[in-house]
């Protein structure tokens, strides 16, 4: 007969009930929500890259990586995008209202090991949110990294996240922020095309970079191709992956990809131990 | 103040090029600049010049029936503007509008067309050149036709 | 613990009946084998009974019958269509539920416990074997699942070493039977015949030893040790079914684009039965319910299925679309990856999967065509 451990003490499958302090539309999909502990529990910490499971009441659950900072532990901060029932519940939430919140789970952006390197920000479309962490945990700490680099692509010019937050970011020092559409109207004065023909306006030293990546896998794929082949180094290069989940604890199975459960090997992954598995189809 | 021949040979897209090249190149080049929103050329016309972007920014465009014209690409200093002159029947197939004052450095297609056909020992060193980035804009065209962003 | 210094005893088979009645009389849920719909399956008993009694199982692909034995024994057959999951992983569980006031909610229940500890009757080494592999998924992880634990905690385990191997059969292959040495609190190894019905009895724990005194029983002697073991290791030499395991990991992590995937593909119906009925198959999923006013949640946990067509998405739509690509997955996770996330095989070689799969398609039979094309230095990964 085993002898059994107490189980831990807070269930994990259980939802901690979170006020809607302030919902903001980004995009015509979009929202960033601000929520607050409702009973006056304090929020635990996350690390930039980490996402919860966001519960609209009697809707459904779903993994939504935090896009807030890191330092702020009052509240915490989700950019969602409206792509199915419980995601479009939680965009349309009203202040006052009520989510639900288990996590923070996973493994976050290298931080720490990017110290002293300049950092490499590459999103695509909602990928931005959770590498906007990422970002402030650099400007915070400025002084430990070198150049700051945010390359951003999204489909059209209404898309584009966080639009007055970039502009600032780009007046920082050391700082470079480029953005790009897949198509514009004739009154945006920007770059047109995918993320990666920006790459060649990178102002770098890949020996001394280390890059985030976050977008659609495609995107990321290509990306990740072209930044080592540009020389930075694939365990220099970073992913976030994305795949359903219904318990985020590495017991659902949704979230396999090849030997990886996502919510706990992940989600972000060197792409020096992922590369061949995005060549895999329908892995 | 530069000689064309000067910028031609620091110009990207001639890196590599062997050096008794850009003395038959500048015999086809011209200094050009274009006003802010002019268009550079149109669909359909007469394609009989590439460029050399050296400042500015370009935008290529397409307009389709009840729609008003897209932009589908950027272009910036460093790059190549118009292929359209190197094959029959030599006819830009979007538009190129200024987005802002754009200097460059045109090539006379004609020109061009007639010492590649003499040299053609010129004329694989420029199509190698426009082989890959036709490559690139192409692969980089899929992925813009994949909608990547697009939900569900 | 105080283990008796006799290692071996035998208890006549009708001191199963009282073995039976020391585990109710200590208000354990005794779950053992019964027939019921032409299988054998699981359930709550408390009489011997309601044991298979002189019933054995005829299994190949695609194929499961039950067939009368000429002798009267209890344990005379494999496995069924049911596993100990069934108990230790319930297929429908409600989580919790939840009530709404004015905006904010508050959970109301989230009990989940049962309400006895289980003891099985009847767990045969692949079985034990498989409860050993979801223990590593659900219980010695850093996250616990606590219904499990609910459930695992305080199991008592009375083990029967196979002495009757079905066609389907591969423990030996995958080194988890049929003789098992651990995990059990007792061990019973039937001997039956030529006008005796007794049980060499093998004590693994001071729980198991505690039962057995309560039972007539006396130290066995060399010639029963000699006939039990005969008959586990002729249950050995019976397996006709052999999968080779060297290197598999490696095989089926470079062979992804291997035509056999195809070729099984056309027979595959992905209806899940096969991983419905693999002892190690954990994977569930989740449904958030309301009642009709909208204010009262429930979250309800199910058995579920790589098998499914939306078992894996992204927002773009489903990651595994094709027959190939879920049949593929459920394999090499079973075969290979399961090794690298939790130490070890997925599979026990219960061979559950080849006679419950309503076309026949036999797990040892796809990985020995993988490996025998590899062998033969075959080159069709392009297709």
């Amino acid at each position: 007969m085993l002898q059994v451990e107490p189980t831990i003490a807070a269930n994990p499958m259980l939802p901690a009930p979170y006020r809607v302090r302030s919902v903001s539309r980004d995009t015509r999909d979009t929202s960033t929500l601000l929520l607050e502990p409702q009973n006056g529990a304090s929020v635990h910490p996350f690390q930039p890259g980490q996402f919860s499971m966001l519960w609209a009441f009697g809707v459904g659950e779903v993994p939504v990586s935090i896009s807030g900072d890191p330092a702020d532990s009052s509240r915490l901060v989700y950019t969602i995008r409206a792509v199915g029932q419980a995601s479009s519940a939680l965009v349309n939430a009203q202040p006052a209202g009520s989510v639900g919140v288990r996590g923070p789970f996973g493994i976050g952006w290298p931080v720490d090991a990017a110290r002293g390197r300049d950092v490499i920000i590459v999103a695509g479309g909602i990928g931005l949110a959770p590498l906007r962490p990422v970002i402030y945990h650099v400007l915070r700490h400025r002084s430990n990294y070198g150049k700051l680099t945010v390359v951003y692509g999204a489909r059209r010019p209404a898309d584009l996240l966080f639009r007055k937050e970039l502009a600032s970011w780009a007046r920082q020092p050391d700082t470079q922020v480029l953005i790009t559409v897949d198509s514009g109207s004739q009154s945006w004065r920007g770059h047109v095309g995918v993320v990666i023909t920006l790459f060649q306006y990178l102002d770098w030293q890949p020996a001394q970079s280390a890059a985030m990546l976050c977008g659609p896998e495609v995107m990321m794929r290509f990306a990740a191709r072209d930044l080592q082949a540009a020389g930075l180094a694939s365990s220099d290069i970073y992913l976030s992956m994305e795949r359903n989940m219904k318990c985020a604890l590495g017991f659902c199975g949704h979230c396999q990809w090849g030997s990886h459960f996502i919510c706990k090997d992940g989600p972000v992954f060197p792409y020096a131990r992922i590369g061949p598995l995005l060549q895999r189809h329908e892995l | 103040m530069e000689t064309l021949k000067h910028v031609i040979e620091e110009h990207p897209f001639f890196i590599d090029l062997p050096a008794p090249y850009f003395d038959l190149l500048v015999g086809c080049a011209a200094n050009v600049r274009f006003n802010s929103g002019t268009y550079i050329f149109k669909e359909g016309a007469e394609a009989n010049e590439f460029f050399l972007i050296r400042h500015g920014q370009v935008a290529l465009e397409i307009f389709a029936a009840q729609r008003k014209p897209t932009i589908v690409e950027t272009l910036n200093a460093g790059e190549i503007l118009g292929w359209s002159w190197l094959l029959p029947p030599y006819q830009w197939r979007f538009q190129a509008r200024a987005v802002e004052p754009v200097r460059a450095i045109s090539l006379d297609g004609k020109c061009l067309r007639a010492k590649c056909e003499q040299n053609h020992d010129l004329g694989y060193e420029l199509l190698k050149r426009f082989a890959k980035i036709i490559e690139r804009r192409l692969e980089a065209t899929r992925l813009q036709l994949l909608d990547i962003y697009a939900a569900g | 613990m105080a283990v008796t210094e006799v290692r071996w005893h035998i208890i006549a088979a009708a001191e199963l009946a009282g073995l039976i009645a020391a585990l109710v009389e200590l208000e354990y849920d005794l779950i053992a084998p019964v027939v019921r719909d032409e299988a054998i399956v699981y359930d709550r008993i408390d009489n011997v009974q309601d044991l298979p009694a002189g019933w054995t199982d005829e299994q190949a692909p695609g194929h499961y019958r039950l067939k009368r034995r000429t002798d009267n024994a209890l344990f005379g057959y494999a496995v069924g269509p049911q596993s100990w999951k069934k108990y230790l992983h319930p297929a429908d569980i409600r989580l919790w539920s939840a009530q709404r006031d004015n905006g904010a909610f508050r959970i109301l229940d989230q009990d989940t416990r049962p309400s006895k500890r289980y003891a099985f009757l009847g767990v045969r080494s692949c079985e034990l074997a498989a409860i050993g592999v979801q223990d590593r998924v659900l219980f010695e992880a850093p996250n616990q699942d606590p219904i499990y634990a609910e459930r695992r905690d305080g199991i008592f385990i009375v083990a029967v070493q196979c002495i009757h191997a079905a066609a389907t059969c591969f423990c030996k292959s995958m080194e988890t039977g049929p003789q098992t040495r651990s995990g059990y609190d007792l061990a019973l190894t039937e001997i039956v015949g030529m006008g005796e019905h007794r049980f060499l009895v093998e004590v693994g724990t001071a729980a198991g030893n505690q039962i057995l005194s309560k039972l007539v029983h006396k130290p066995a002697a060399e010639e029963d040790i000699r006939v039990a073991q005969t008959a586990v290791n002729a249950a050995a030499d019976a397996q006709v079914r052999h999968l080779d395991t060297s290197n598999i990991r490696d095989l089926l992590y470079s062979n992804f684009d291997h035509p056999r995937w195809d070729q099984v593909a056309e027979r595959c119906l992905t209806c899940a039965n096969c991983t419905l009925v693999c002892p190690t198959c954990f994977c569930t999923t989740v449904e958030d319910t309301t009642d009709l006013s909208g204010d009262h949640a429930e979250r309800w946990r199910r058995l579920d299925s790589c098998f499914t067509l939306d078992f894996s998405y992204i927002h773009g739509g489903s990651v595994r679309s094709s027959t190939k690509a879920r049949y593929r997955q459920w394999m090499t996770h079973k075969l290979a990856s399961w090794i690298d996330q939790f130490g070890g095989s997925g599979c026990v070689g219960c061979g559950r999967c080849i006679a419950w799969c309503p076309v026949g398609i036999d797990i040892t039979e796809e990985l020995a065509a993988i490996r025998g094309s590899e062998a033969n230095g075959n080159t069709e990964t392009r297709h």
